[in-house]
């Protein structure tokens, strides 16, 4: 029997998961504007995220607040690491070298992780109790609550950076005309160290937020990344509302597809609607 | 000219030819040198991978388009002959045939809304396809066999011959190889493949020049899609077996690691990257945990230090080397 119950219940879970794709889409969207190539190593910066925090929670027993911040940190510090010395000294500046070589990092990470925490599933304690809370009498997870918060927190200040900072506006100014912006004097390097800085937060956030609820593993990103790559491709590469909506979207009928016609086919449901969109509109349905 | 001259002159023109020869002759006589089966089922395996990787070297490389999901054409391949030749107890050979069509179908599918826009759809769509084929092998175990996978595939035949060993699979997986090789050496010095070449460098400039770029990359995903529908057939009928673990995206992951370390757009190369990444893991089985960095290591170095890739790169490193020396003897 489903009931109106229900139909909340599986959109409290489609907002929830959605949430997180859109957080991936807002990273491959950052870098991808400032760089004009997917960066394949985002869906590591989730993994990683999720792997950072365990380490600050149970192996440096750190409080809730610091290890997150912490963890975020440190995949911002990762991602930077990763454009200074894995991108920047390409001696090809074609696309298509770029985007193999984020295969090539991301290859990398994954094993550095498999080494360090191992390939066991670990489980990560929520942010807060997890007594689940009802709301218009669906039984809600505070995690869930807590993803969807800090997921607005996270867009607020990303919005703030990019229309109110001047770094911010430079990253946008290298987006909408490469070249008018270096004939500014914007430097390129910067901006597009930034980049990844927020890129690597943001899926590092995602990490940190999704993975109590799932488990934590070295490989966990890599569906979860593709799916917030979908997401950003489904709302218009490139356009930040269009990540959002994209994501949300998805994360929608994932859990709408799961709950009234088979969970069995759930991880295929993002890409098969891709699929089908690419068809009618391949722009996506944002983008320009 | 004198004589030499004149020899070496007919070498350099039939190079391409020459060698082709030269290398069908070795591999003609290799398994009377070789008889350790195991050494022959690796060259088997290098020679399936040889086909998949010339056809997605041609799209990478010559029409400079990324597929992450080459493996998915490969695995439809392999189930595709499975579930036709056991479950619905077709004959091999047209099997064969009917699958790379419907594959090449597939691709045709994908391909043509994808290719519609440049950048990096076609990267997407190749992966969520992958993603799709992987978990319906994985899910749907009435028709796939699910996650135990797909056994008791017969082996191919010519009457009551069959190629059921290793000798007698070499010359028949290798014949595809060459023949495949075959045509994409003719392929790219053809105008369809000056064509591709001419989109891989500029594509402003292919169309200026009377390239119809988006109907070449549609063709070239195509054909791609097909051979590797092939070679997944031949992987089939030569295990026996077939598991979904074969055919995930990381599948397709070292796939474009053997393009890229063969070098982008070398179609010899594509022989040398498949062999080198099918031979890795024998070279190194004490260093198994460290697989990821090795080829992911391999893959960044590569990339940025010679990214016309391993073999094509360090011999024009040599050859710089060389006329600089030579420019300065020359000065002094």
């Amino acid at each position: 029997m489903h009931t109106t119950q229900d139909l909340l219940q599986f959109i409290f879970a489609g907002l929830t998961s959605g949430a997180i794709y859109a957080l991936i889409a807002l990273g491959f969207s950052v870098v991808h504007n400032t760089m004009g190539i997917v960066n394949f190593v985002q869906v590591d910066f989730v993994s990683l995220g999720g792997m950072l925090m365990f380490s600050a929670l149970l192996g440096a027993g750190l409080p809730m607040v610091p290890g997150v911040l912490l963890a975020v940190a440190g995949v911002a510090l990762v991602a930077m690491l990763v454009e200074r010395f894995g991108l920047r000294p390409s001696r090809s500046h074609h696309e298509l070298v770029l985007i193999f070589l984020t295969v090539g990092i991301s290859i990398i990470l994954r094993g550095a992780m498999k080494l360090i925490w191992g390939k066991n599933r670990m489980a990560l304690p929520p942010l807060t109790a997890d007594q689940p809370v009802t709301i218009l009498g669906a039984s809600v997870l505070p995690q869930a609550l807590w993803i969807m918060a800090l997921t607005l927190v996270a867009i607020v200040l990303l919005t703030w950076f990019f229309y109110k900072t001047s770094l911010g506006l430079s990253m946008r100014a290298v987006a909408s005309n490469p070249t008018a912006a270096a004939v500014v004097g914007i430097p390129a390097g910067r901006v597009r160290l930034t980049s990844y800085a927020v890129a690597g937060a943001l899926g590092g956030l995602a990490g940190v937020l999704v993975t109590p609820i799932t488990t934590l593993n070295y490989d966990v990103g890599v569906l979860l990344g593709l799916k917030g790559f979908a997401a950003a491709i489904l709302g218009g590469f490139g356009s930040f509302p269009g990540a959002i909506l994209g994501g949300l979207g998805l994360g929608l009928l994932e859990s709408l597809s799961a709950g009234y016609l088979s969970s069995a086919y759930k991880d295929v449901v993002a890409f098969v609607v891709l699929l089908l969109v690419l068809f009618v509109r391949p722009k996506g349905l944002l983008g320009k | 000219m004198n004589g030499r001259q004149k020899i070496l002159y007919f070498l350099y023109l039939h190079r391409t030819g020459l060698a082709v020869t030269a290398l069908s002759l070795t591999l003609l006589v290799y398994p009377l040198f070789q008889d350790n089966p195991y050494n022959l089922g690796l060259s088997n395996l290098i020679a399936i991978h040889a086909i998949v990787v010339l056809g997605l070297n041609l799209f990478v490389g010559y029409a400079g388009q990324i597929s992450l999901g080459h493996a998915a054409f490969f695995g439809l391949g392999a189930y595709g002959s499975a579930i036709g030749c056991v479950t619905l107890g077709l004959p091999p050979w047209p099997t064969m045939l009917a699958v790379a069509l419907l594959v090449a179908l597939v691709a045709l599918l994908i391909g043509v809304p994808a290719l519609r826009l440049s950048g990096h759809y076609l990267a997407m769509a190749t992966l969520g396809c992958n993603i799709v084929v992987h978990t319906v092998m994985l899910q749907w175990d009435e028709v796939t066999g699910g996650p135990s996978g797909f056994s008791g595939i017969p082996p191919l035949a010519f009457g009551s011959f069959a190629f059921d060993d290793e000798v007698s699979f070499h010359y028949l997986v290798w014949s595809f190889a060459l023949i495949s090789l075959l045509l994409c050496l003719n392929l790219v010095r053809s105008g369809v493949g000056r064509g591709l070449a001419a989109l891989a460098g500029d594509e402003t400039a292919a169309e200026a020049l009377g390239v119809d770029t988006r109907r070449a990359k549609v063709k070239v995903f195509v054909l791609s899609a097909a051979m590797a529908s092939l070679a997944g057939s031949l992987f089939a009928h030569c295990y026996g077996f077939v598991s979904p673990d074969s055919f995930g995206i990381f599948t397709s992951a070292d796939m474009v690691i053997m393009v890229v370390i063969g070098g982008m757009g070398s179609v010899w190369g594509s022989l040398f990257g498949a062999g080198f990444i099918t031979l890795l893991p024998e070279w190194m089985d004490v260093f198994e945990a460290y697989k990821d960095f090795v080829h992911g290591g391999i893959l960044v170095l590569v990339l940025m230090f010679l990214p016309q890739g391993l073999i094509t790169g360090l011999l024009e490193q040599i050859k710089i080397k060389v006329a600089l020396r030579r420019r300065k003897d020359a000065a002094a």
